[in-house]
C-alpha cells in the first residue's frame, strides 16, 4: 500500500516536471551586459604569497601606508571607512604618536558638554575614521543621487575583491562599444556589473598622489596600493589568522600521523593473535 | 541491548563501586562507547562520520554560545555586531569563521553519513527508528542553519529569508496568514531577526536531545556494517574501545585538519560576497542563492515552472521541495529488499550511483541562475530524484536478484583479506537478516 501511494505520488510529480520541461517557454532575453562585462584583471599582492596560495603571505606595510594615503587624499572625498578606527592604523606600521597626529587632523561629531548642542572635536585614536557625509541623504545629494558605498568591507563584498577594486580603478576610459549607451552623468567601465558607473574616474593621471617613500606614483600603482589597503580594512586579522593556522595545521598533521600509528597498532594486536579477525581494509 | 557476549563494567576501586551503585555514569560510558559495546569488526571509514557529526555539533554549540555573548539581534546593529566580533573581540574572527565553516562541514559530514546509510541499507529493519530520528535531526539542522544565516543580516541573509519564508505564502487560503505569523510582519524585520535568534539558540539543544535518542536507538540493534548481514558470533565483533575509539580518533584528526585548512586559509570560500553588504530591503541582489547545502532542494523548488492540474507552479515547487525530504521518512517501507548492503545488490547499486550523480547535478543547478540550461537540467534531475525513491526503489526491491551473501562477517572479512577467490557457500534463503520481516514483506 505504501508502495502504491508512493508510486502514484511519484508519477504525479514526474508528470508535473515533465510538463514543465516540454511546455513551450518564452526565450530568455540575452543579458546585454554579459557581452562587454570583463572579469577582474590578474594582479597579485604580497599577501597572496606563495604563488597565489595565500598561505604565508603578509601585508606589505609600506604598500598599506601608501594605500592609506591614496584613500585619504582621493577616495575619502566621497567614501567612508566607518569600520576602521584610527587606532587600527598601528597595524600599518604607524607609531602610536603618528596615529595620534593622524586622528587629530579629523573633526569628529560630538556634543558640547555644557550646552548639549552638537559640535565637533579633534579626533582621538579610539575614534572610527569619520566619513565625508553626515548621512545617506547628504551623500546622495552630493553625488547625483548615487550612494558611494562604505569601503571597509568592499574587498570581501565583491567577487575576487582586491582584483575587482584594482580593475575598476584602472578600467575607466575604455572605448564605449557602438551599440552601448552611457547615460549622462555615468561613466563606462567594463569591470562594473552594469557597465555604467556613477563614480567619475578617481585616478585620472599619474602623480595625483606624492608618495613619501619615493615609489613612482602611477595610476596602476595608486590602484594597486589602495586595493592592498582595502584588503587590510576588510580583513585586518588576516596575518594573525594565517599565523595561527600554520601552527594549528602543523599540530594537527602531527596528531593525525600519531593517530594513524596508534590505530594501526591497536588493530595489529588483534591481527597477530587471531588471524581470522583482520579488519576489512 | 547489545550482544550476550558484551563485557560488563566491573568497578574494582571502592570509590568507583560507590559511584556505580548511586549514579552509574561510568557504566553507561563503558557500555555505550567503551569495552562493553561490541561493534562489527569490518566497519570502513564511512562509519566514522557518525562520530564526526557529533563533534561538528559540539563545535557549533561551543562557538555559537560564545558568539552569542557578543552578537546583538537587532536589525540596526546586527551586521555591525558581527563585524565587531571580527575586528574587536579577542579571537572573534576565529570563532566566527569556525562557526560559519563549521555549519558547512556539519552538512558535508551529515550528507556523507546519510549516503552511507543509503548504500549499506542502514535504514532497513531493525533500524527504521534510528533512520527516522536521523531524518528529524537533518530537518532540525536545516532549520537551524537557515536561521543562523539570517542572523548576519547581510544582503543574502535578508533576501534568502525573504525567498524562503515566502514559500509558505504558496499554501492555499491560509498561506498569507502563516507567512505574516512566521515573520511577525509582512517582510523580514526586527521581529523576524529576534525570533530567529531565539530559535537558532534553542534548536541545537533540541538537536542534541534527538542525537541522544539517535545513539540510543543505534545501541539497541548495534551498528550495521558494509556486508549488511547480522552479527552472529563474538568472532564478528570487536569492543568499541580501543578498536573504534582509535579509528575514530584518527578520522577525527583528518577531519579537524581539513576543517582548520578552510577556517584559517579559505574562510570565505563557501560564503557569498553579497553577505558582506548590510541588508538593504530596497536593493535586490542580482542572484539570490541559499547556502550550498540547500542547493539540491532549491533546484527542485525552482524546477516547477508550469501550473499543472490546476495547482500553481509555485505551490508545486514548495510541495516537491518538502516532499523531497519527507519521502525519506518512508524509505524503510519503500525499499523492502531483504538484502541491506548494495554490495550484494547489483541492480540497485547502479541506481544508487545514478542517484548520487543526480543529487550532485541538482546541487550545481541550484547554485546557478534560474535560466537555461540549468532550469531544464534541474527538471530532468528532479524527475529522477522522485522516480528513484518513489518508483524505481520499490520496483527494484521486488524484481532484483541479489548476489549470494557471505555466511558471516568473519567469512566476508577473511575472503576479502586473503583474496583466495574461494567460493562462498550460498546462504539459505533469507539468512543473514534473521529478524527482517518487520517490514511485513517475506524475504524472497
Amino acid at each position: 500500500m505504501v508502495k502504491l501511494i508512493a508510486g502514484v505520488v511519484g508519477i504525479v510529480f514526474c508528470l508535473a516536471l515533465l510538463w514543465g520541461a516540454v511546455a513551450p517557454r518564452t526565450a530568455e532575453t540575452p543579458d546585454p551586459v554579459a557581452k562587454y562585462h570583463l572579469a577582474p584583471r590578474d594582479v597579485s599582492w604580497q599577501n597572496d604569497n606563495p604563488g597565489g596560495l595565500a598561505v604565508f603571505g603578509t601585508f606589505d606595510r609600506a604598500q598599506l601606508q601608501r594605500g592609506y594615503q591614496v584613500y585619504k587624499e582621493i577616495c575619502s572625498g566621497c567614501h567612508s571607512l566607518k569600520r576602521v578606527a584610527f587606532r587600527n592604523l598601528t597595524d600599518l606600521g604607524f607609531s602610536a604618536a603618528q596615529v595620534k597626529a593622524l586622528a587629530k587632523q579629523s573633526d569628529v561629531a560630538s556634543i558640547d558638554d555644557k550646552t548639549g548642542e552638537p559640535n565637533t572635536r579633534k579626533g582621538i585614536p579610539a575614534d572610527k575614521i569619520p566619513g565625508p557625509y553626515a548621512n545617506e541623504a547628504a551623500a546622495r545629494a552630493a553625488n547625483n543621487n548615487a550612494l558611494p558605498p562604505d569601503l571597509s568591507l568592499i574587498t570581501k563584498a565583491r567577487e575576487d575583491g582586491p582584483r575587482y577594486v584594482f580593475s575598476l580603478l584602472t578600467g575607466f576610459g575604455k572605448p564605449v562599444p557602438a551599440d552601448w549607451k552611457v547615460p549622462d552623468g555615468l561613466y563606462y567601465n567594463p569591470y562594473f556589473r552594469s557597465l555604467n558607473i556613477a563614480m567619475p574616474p578617481p585616478l585620472s593621471a599619474d602623480g595625483q598622489v606624492t608618495y613619501a617613500d619615493g615609489t613612482k606614483s602611477t595610476v596602476q600603482q595608486n590602484a594597486k596600493d589602495v586595493a592592498a589597503f582595502l584588503t587590510w580594512t576588510a580583513e585586518p586579522t588576516l596575518e594573525a589568522r594565517r599565523r595561527t593556522g600554520i601552527g594549528v595545521v602543523a599540530f594537527l598533521v602531527i596528531l593525525t600521523i600519531l593517530g594513524y600509528l596508534s590505530y594501526q597498532r591497536v588493530w595489529a594486536d588483534l591481527k597477530r593473535r587471531k588471524p581470522e579477525m583482520l579488519p576489512a581494509e | 541491548m547489545s550482544f550476550p557476549w558484551a563485557r560488563h563494567y566491573e568497578p574494582t576501586h571502592p570509590f568507583m563501586k560507590y559511584v556505580d551503585s548511586r549514579l552509574p555514569i561510568p557504566r553507561l560510558v563503558y557500555d555505550s562507547l567503551g569495552g562493553g559495546y561490541p561493534v562489527p569488526k569490518n566497519l570502513n571509514y564511512f562509519y566514522n562520520f557518525g562520530v564526526l557529526a557529533g563533534v561538528a555539533l559540539v563545535v557549533q554549540i561551543l562557538t555559537g554560545v560564545i558568539l552569542g555573548m557578543h552578537y546583538a539581534a537587532n536589525t540596526t546593529i546586527a551586521f555591525d555586531s558581527v563585524e565587531h566580533i571580527m575586528r574587536d573581540v579577542n579571537g572573534g574572527w576565529m570563532l566566527r569563521y569556525m562557526h560559519a565553516t563549521g555549519a558547512s562541514f556539519f552538512f558535508v559530514v551529515v550528507y556523507i553519513h546519510i549516503f552511507r546509510g543509503l548504500f549499506y541499507g542502514s535504514f532497513k529493519p531493525p533500524r527504521e527508528v534510528l533512520w527516522l530520528l536521523g531524518l528529524v535531526i537533518f530537518l532540525l539542522m536545516m532549520a537551524t542553519a537557515f536561521m543562523g544565516y539570517v542572523l548576519v543580516w547581510g544582503q543574502m541573509s535578508f533576501w534568502g529569508a525573504t525567498v524562503i519564508t515566502n514559500l509558505f505564502s504558496a499554501i492555499p487560503l491560509v498561506g498569507e496568514t502563516i507567512h505574516t505569523w512566521l515573520l511577525g510582519g509582512f517582510a523580514p524585520d526586527n521581529a523576524t531577526l529576534n525570533r530567529f535568534f531565539s530559535l537558532h539558540y534553542l534548536l541545537p539543544f533540541i538537536i542534541l536531545g534527538v542525537v541522544i535518542l539517535h545513539v540510543w536507538a543505534l545501541h539497541i540493534p548495534g551498528s550495521n556494517n558494509p556486508t549488511g548481514i547480522d552479527v552472529k558470533s563474538p568472532a564478528d565483533t570487536v569492543p568499541f574501545h580501543p578498536y573504534y575509539t582509535a579509528k575514530d580518533f584518527f578520522g577525527l584528526c583528518v577531519y579537524l585538519t581539513l576543517f582548520s585548512i578552510v577556517v584559517f586559509f579559505l574562510p570565505n570560500m563557501l560564503g557569498e560576497p553579497d553577505n558582506y553588504i548590510p541588508a538593504n530591503p530596497l536593493s535586490t541582489p542580482a542572484l539570490i542563492v541559499p547556502e550550498w547545502y540547500f542547493w539540491p532542494f532549491y533546484a527542485i523548488l525552482r524546477a516547477f515552472t508550469q501550473d499543472f492540474l490546476f495547482i500553481p507552479a509555485k505551490l508545486w515547487g514548495v510541495l516537491a521541495m518538502f516532499s523531497a525530504i519527507l519521502l525519506l521518512f518512508f524509505l524503510p517501507w519503500l525499499d523492502t529488499s531483504p538484502v541491506r548492503s548494495n554490495s550484494y545488490r547489483p541492480l540497485n547499486r547502479q541506481f544508487f550511483w545514478i542517484f548520487v550523480v543526480d543529487v550532485l547535478v541538482l546541487a550545481y543547478c541550484g547554485g546557478q541562475h534560474a535560466g537555461e540550461p540549468w532550469l531544464r537540467l534541474s527538471q530532468i534531475c528532479s524527475i529522477y530524484y522522485f522516480a528513484h525513491f518513489l518508483i524505481i526503489t520499490p520496483l527494484v526491491s521486488r524484481i532484483e536478484k541479489p548476489l549470494p551473501l557471505p555466511n558471516s562477517i568473519s567469512e566476508a572479512v577473511l575472503k576479502k583479506h586473503t583474496n583466495t577467490g574461494a567460493p562462498i557457500a550460498l546462504q539459505p534463503k533469507g539468512a543473514g537478516i534473521a529478524e527482517l520481516p518487520a517490514s511485513g514483506q517475506p524475504a524472497e
